[in-house]
């Protein structure tokens, strides 16, 4: 039990001492999910949308890929962006290994199934009950899509929370492509994956709870943005 | 078409990541014995200082650092497992493989020894007396230049160790602070080279039980990437910061370095 005590002491040293590479550390993990989370929304909810309002065949089938790429271990697409990537790959002229865009790439596809499955079950429901009124006053399918969207905000917050959760608490997929490397590289998981291989436990798990305290701060963020979002809605 | 796109993609990128991805860093890969001991935290300072050059370090086992090397994904290799980095030099992925320094394995184990390995007169009689007691032993499993060592010291004991994986001998597939964070769990035998050991924070009831003998020798080689192999690869400055190890001045300052009083590594270019 000495080891849970030493690393909130710990955690609470770094925090109140502005430790500057803790801080640097944080930055770096915070830049990278956030933007990935971006890209992946900006290529993700059009996706959802048109999967939701449109029938084709291999619909379904799109759906269920998405749906079970949900799942896919981070570290195999570590290592698909690493070959991706690699100076001897197809996009190795890009010269990105070991930077932080290929961790930003590496979690576009961790992210992106779930931005996409989460938003086209959501855009389904919201589709039932707007698509006669859409046709009735024929509404361009582009003016549409902005409804759905902003019609649905506080689920798609939800849906935000689920992709940034996935994107800064991974490890497997980032150390592959990122390297870990100094200042340049490494993040809160892959700081605590190396303090853990050092030994020192409760500075691992200091980091750990603090990574949980970020993200029950932006958590709660989220829920006071939901709840203002609603009380807009109904009064 | 889509390589302009990029440019400007990269341009607003840069602005959030202002780290130096175009710049003439260099990129070495190296092990993770090499790294966790804080070598490179001590030595790269010293080295940026006088030449303002950048030193990226990607710390793996030996063998995916060679891989990745393979791959042209390194400037400089700093790895320990001799014949492998040979046969890349052969393989035309290295230009000349130099002796950089040494330090040495050490079998690490539970305080009250139960196999007695520490009256051991020879590495041979003290993997046989683990052997014979069939007590765990906790190797890496990761085709690591340690786990390469250690194979070959079964093999000198005349132990095909492969019959016993699972049972006593468990093979962890991992880094050395992870195998010995479950040696330490364990409380079983296990082979690390020194320099993690000493700055391995949780050793609970481990120690050293048996080392000083020659086999136990463990040789650091580096090897700058083929530049005909690999176009991309920061050839001018790797073989600055190359030339700057083997010197006089590289060597006495790796000397130099100790952790808790204890020099970690031994120059010894030729």
């Amino acid at each position: 039990m000495e080891v849970f005590l030493e690393a909130f002491i710990t955690a609470f040293t770094l925090i109140i001492n502005f430790d500057v590479s803790l801080f640097e550390i944080v930055g770096l993990s915070f830049k990278i999910s956030v933007t990935s989370l971006l890209i992946a929304s900006i290529i993700g909810f059009p996706i959802g949308v048109f999967l939701a309002i449109t029938r084709f065949t291999g619909r379904s089938l799109i759906i269920t890929v998405f749906n079970s790429l949900m799942g896919m271990p981070p570290v195999v697409v570590g290592l698909i962006v690493y070959l991706l990537v690699s100076r001897s790959g197809p996009l190795g002229w890009l010269e990105i290994l070991y930077t932080p865009y290929a961790m930003i790439l590496a979690q576009l596809f961790l992210i992106l199934p779930i931005i996409i499955s989460l938003s086209t079950q959501i855009f389904v429901e919201l589709h039932k009950e707007y698509k006669d009124f859409f046709v009735i006053f024929s509404v361009p399918p582009r003016k549409s899509v902005i409804t759905y969207i902003s019609d649905s905000k506080d689920s798609l917050i939800t849906i935000f929370l689920a992709g940034f959760g996935r994107a800064v608490s991974e490890v497997g997929a980032v150390i592959i492509v990122g390297g870990n490397i100094d200042h340049v590289t490494r993040v809160m998981t892959t700081t605590i994956a190396l303090e853990t291989s050092k030994g020192d436990l409760p500075l691992a798990l200091a980091l750990g709870i603090i990574l949980l305290f970020i993200s029950l701060i932006i958590n709660l963020i989220a829920n006071r943005l939901k709840i203002k979002i609603n009380k807009e809605t109904y009064e | 078409m889509i390589k302009n796109n990029y440019k400007t993609v990269m341009l607003i990128l840069m602005l959030i990541f202002p780290s130096n991805i175009f710049g003439k860093d260099i990129l070495l890969q190296s092990t993770t014995s090499t790294k966790n001991s804080g070598f490179y935290t001590y030595i790269l300072p010293i080295f940026k200082e006088q030449t303002g050059i950048n030193v990226k370090v990607v710390a793996v086992g030996t063998g995916q650092a060679i891989k990745n090397a393979e791959n042209c994904d390194a400037d400089l290799l700093i790895v320990h497992a001799k014949s492998d980095e040979e046969a890349f030099v052969a393989n035309g992925n290295g230009i000349k493989r130099h002796n950089l320094m040494y330090n040495d394995f050490v079998i690490i184990g539970p305080r009250v020894d139960p196999a007695n390995i520490s009256k051991s007169k020879s590495t041979e009689e003290a993997l046989n007396s683990i052997f014979e007691l069939g007590y765990n032993f906790i190797s890496r499993g990761d085709n690591s230049g340690t786990h390469k060592k250690e194979k070959k010291l079964w093999n000198n004991a005349k132990i095909d160790i492969s019959d016993y994986s699972g049972k006593w001998y468990k093979e962890t597939g991992s880094g050395m602070g992870t195998t010995l964070n479950i040696a330490s769990e364990l409380n079983a035998y296990t082979l690390s080279d020194r320099a993690t050991w000493i700055t391995f924070k949780n050793k609970k009831n481990l120690e050293v039980l048996f080392h000083n003998d020659k086999k136990l020798f463990n040789q650091y080689g580096a090897i700058l990437v083929n530049p005909q192999k690999c176009p991309n690869t920061n050839i001018e400055d790797s073989k600055v910061f190359l030339d700057w190890l083997l010197s006089k001045e590289g060597q006495n300052t790796i000397k130099k370095y100790k952790v808790n009083g204890v020099q970690l590594f031994y120059p010894n270019a030729n």
